[in-house]
């Protein structure tokens, strides 16, 4: 193999040559699919800076072609000028704000507090409720992720009338407790798989009970998992629509709902629907850049047996 | 897994008295019996065998829980240890049970009704009438038939999802920082996603897109016809939902023995050979797993439609939830929107457990 020392023959430039071209198509689909996956994000974040003529004109790079300008935040009360005012759009954005966080967070919480104990009990227990065995109860939870929405929108509608639930929090949240606990189970349950169950043997000879043995020893160790499973329901909770457009009016209305209604009505005033996208996309965008670790160990561990 | 008995096994000697076991079945039992006999009276309230009653019915969902409360309490205090081995399963199984089986029993009982929420005589029992009127609904049929070309789109998906994958995967340079980009997408809500780029990178007038399109020499319009919007729809959908099987694909790719790939180069396979005949098959069982769940949240599909297109032009974009969702909120036609919504639940039950009894079969694996 003296060819691969010196370098010198005409095959061996050709590899180097094949290599290149290699890396070259590689980056460029990279920076394409980048191109394609950021744009969306630059463009209303940046609309929201623009002003009438801009948007007519289409002017695209900030500082280059026209001059950023607070007024789509203004008009949510978001801006430099506003900040210190009393502001009733900012009062409305940030009541459907809270709303989305409590609603999103407190959900996430239960469905993981239940999921995992669920998953936690199928991974480690024989059960029996009537004909139902093991793995009818793992088939039972995680078959409810097949139903669709719709199918439980107009009954819980009618429902949470008679309950007074309508238009509450309470409401949208034990509904969405429901939609994302088939999805936490489904991780954790892969989760406990994976750790030895000597462990909890050894808990138990030194005299730990089962939920003693569960909640020192293995909920450190599951911990990343469940924190996994947390990140992905918040992000399903905090971007759902359907149930809140059709459960809530007034009170508990989301951010996604907030959206919804604004834009039939803009027309062409872009840097306000702009601003308010921004705002509503933002926290999603900053978990994901800094917890990005745990979305990805959350979806790949159902994949990967 | 089929080991008899527990993976865990627990060895403790209960020694339950008769008074508990006695005191554990009384707590179950008062608490359904104040459930049931608040339930009844309120029922008799609203039918206006009673004078007084409760404004809603709150009270009989705080007895519910209550009773749900001491059916868990109870499982300890009568069966002991093996109660605390239940205790991990039934919180979670008595909230699904009590929020998916009664409603959708209630489901069943309002499908078969001609309740409209404008009327004011509330649900009458109308039989299979509305069987009848979805039997010759174009539009519910033309959903339908919708959904299998928004399925059939998972195909293209999984195409672009891989060659993501398999990019991701390779040798290259800040790979955390292609990741986290790539994954960006998802973390979008479709309804800011339905504004971001349906309604403003889309507008024909002023949207970036549409400029584009005008310099190149094409005259814009995506959501006029039937088939661009359709595939504009799909574009969108397929925009936020490609990163979720990417990254399970990815997963996948990373799992795969070194040592396999390695063995191919040496044997000679070029790069595509080494693809096809290697990379691709020990793939499959998380392909499938990945393009079924996909097609299970495709079915789901709503939100940018409801808000780009609301079903236009002519239905062409109507998904089943979307159309359902008009016929509630343009129409108030509860009891015929339930209808449809069961019938599509029907169908969705049938189709993907025939899918996963396919897969499993084909896989010789259990899925």
């Amino acid at each position: 193999m003296t060819g691969a020392i010196f370098k010198d023959h005409a095959s061996d430039r050709n590899v180097k040559a094949k290599w290149w071209t290699k890396r070259i198509v590689i980056y460029a689909a990279l920076l394409s699919w980048t191109v394609i996956c950021l744009f969306p994000i630059f463009w209303t974040i940046t609309t929201s800076f623009k002003l009438a003529p801009d948007v007519m004109k289409g002017n695209l790079i900030p500082w280059w072609d026209f001059t950023p300008r607070w007024k789509g935040w203004e008009s949510i009360g978001l801006s430099p000028r506003l900040i210190g005012e009393v502001s009733t759009v900012r009062e409305e954005f940030l009541k459907r704000f809270w709303n989305s966080t409590v609603v999103s967070i407190s959900s996430s919480l239960l469905a993981v507090v239940m999921g995992s104990l669920a998953a936690y009990g199928l991974s480690r227990f024989n059960y029996r409720f009537g004909f139902m065995r093991n793995s009818d109860i793992s088939f039972f939870f995680l078959s409810q992720m097949i139903l669709p929405p719709v199918v439980l929108a107009l009954p819980f509608l009618v429902l949470y009338k008679s309950l007074a639930l309508l238009d509450s929090r309470i409401g949208l949240i034990l509904l969405y407790t429901l939609m994302v606990l088939p999805i936490v189970i489904w991780i954790m349950r892969d989760q406990f798989h994976g750790i030895p169950i000597e462990l909890e043997e050894a808990a138990l000879v030194d005299g730990l009970g089962i939920w003693g043995a569960f909640i020192q020893i293995v909920l450190p160790i599951a911990l990343p998992g469940m924190v996994a499973a947390f990140i992905l329901s918040l992000v399903l909770c905090w971007n759902e629509y359907f149930f809140a457009a059709l459960l809530t009016a007034t009170n508990a209305t989301t951010l996604p709902v907030m959206v919804a209604s604004q834009t039939g009505s803009q027309g062409i005033n872009w840097w306000s629907m702009a601003a308010l996208s921004s705002a509503a996309i933002m926290p999603l965008v900053i978990v994901a850049i800094f917890l990005e670790k745990y979305i990805i160990k959350g979806m790949a561990a159902g994949a990967v047996k | 897994m089929s080991t008899d008995g527990d993976l865990l096994h627990t060895v403790t000697a209960d020694d339950i008295s008769d008074s508990r076991r006695r005191l554990g079945k009384a707590m179950v039992w008062g608490a359904a019996l104040l459930c049931a006999g608040l339930a009844l009276w309120q029922m008799a309230f609203e039918t206006g065998r009673v004078a007084h009653g409760f404004g809603t019915w709150r009270p009989v969902l705080y007895a519910y829980v209550l009773w749900a409360f001491a059916l868990c309490a109870a499982q300890v205090i009568v069966n002991g240890e093996k109660g605390k081995r239940t205790l991990f399963v039934l919180p979670a199984a008595l909230f699904v049970i009590s929020l998916v089986v009664f409603p959708l029993l209630f489901a069943l009982y309002i499908s078969f009704t001609d309740w409209n929420l404008a009327s004011p005589n509330g649900p009458q029992p109308n039989g299979w009438a509305n069987m009848v009127e979805m039997w010759n609904d174009g539009f519910y049929w033309n959903a339908l038939k919708n959904m299998v070309y928004y399925v059939l789109a998972v195909s293209l998906e999984y195409v672009i999802a891989f060659s993501l994958a398999l990019l991701l995967n390779a040798e290259i340079r800040a790979r955390k920082f292609f990741r986290v980009v790539f994954l960006l997408p998802l973390m979008l809500s479709p309804v800011a996603v339905s504004w971001m780029i349906g309604k403003s990178m889309l507008e024909v007038r002023f949207g970036p897109i549409s400029r584009l399109i005008r310099e190149l020499g094409g005259e814009p319009s995506f959501f006029g016809t039937p088939e661009i919007a359709r595939f504009m729809i799909m574009a969108m959908d397929a925009w936020t939902f490609i990163p979720f099987m990417m990254i399970m694909l990815l997963a996948g790719l990373q799992a795969l023995p070194k040592e396999v790939i390695e063995a191919s180069k040496v044997d000679g396979a070029t790069g595509w050979q080494s693809f096809k005949e290697v990379i691709f098959p020990l793939m499959l069982p998380v392909s499938v797993t990945a393009v079924v769940i996909r097609i299970i949240f495709k079915l789901k599909i709503a939100d940018v439609i409801i808000n780009v297109t609301s079903g236009g032009p002519g239905g062409a974009t109507d998904s089943v939830t979307s159309f359902i969702f008009r016929e509630y909120r343009d129409r108030s036609n509860v009891g015929y929107g339930t209808l449809l919504a069961m019938v599509y639940l029907v169908l969705i039950v049938i189709i993907v457990t025939l899918l996963l009894k396919l897969v499993s079969r084909w896989m010789e694996r259990p899925a």
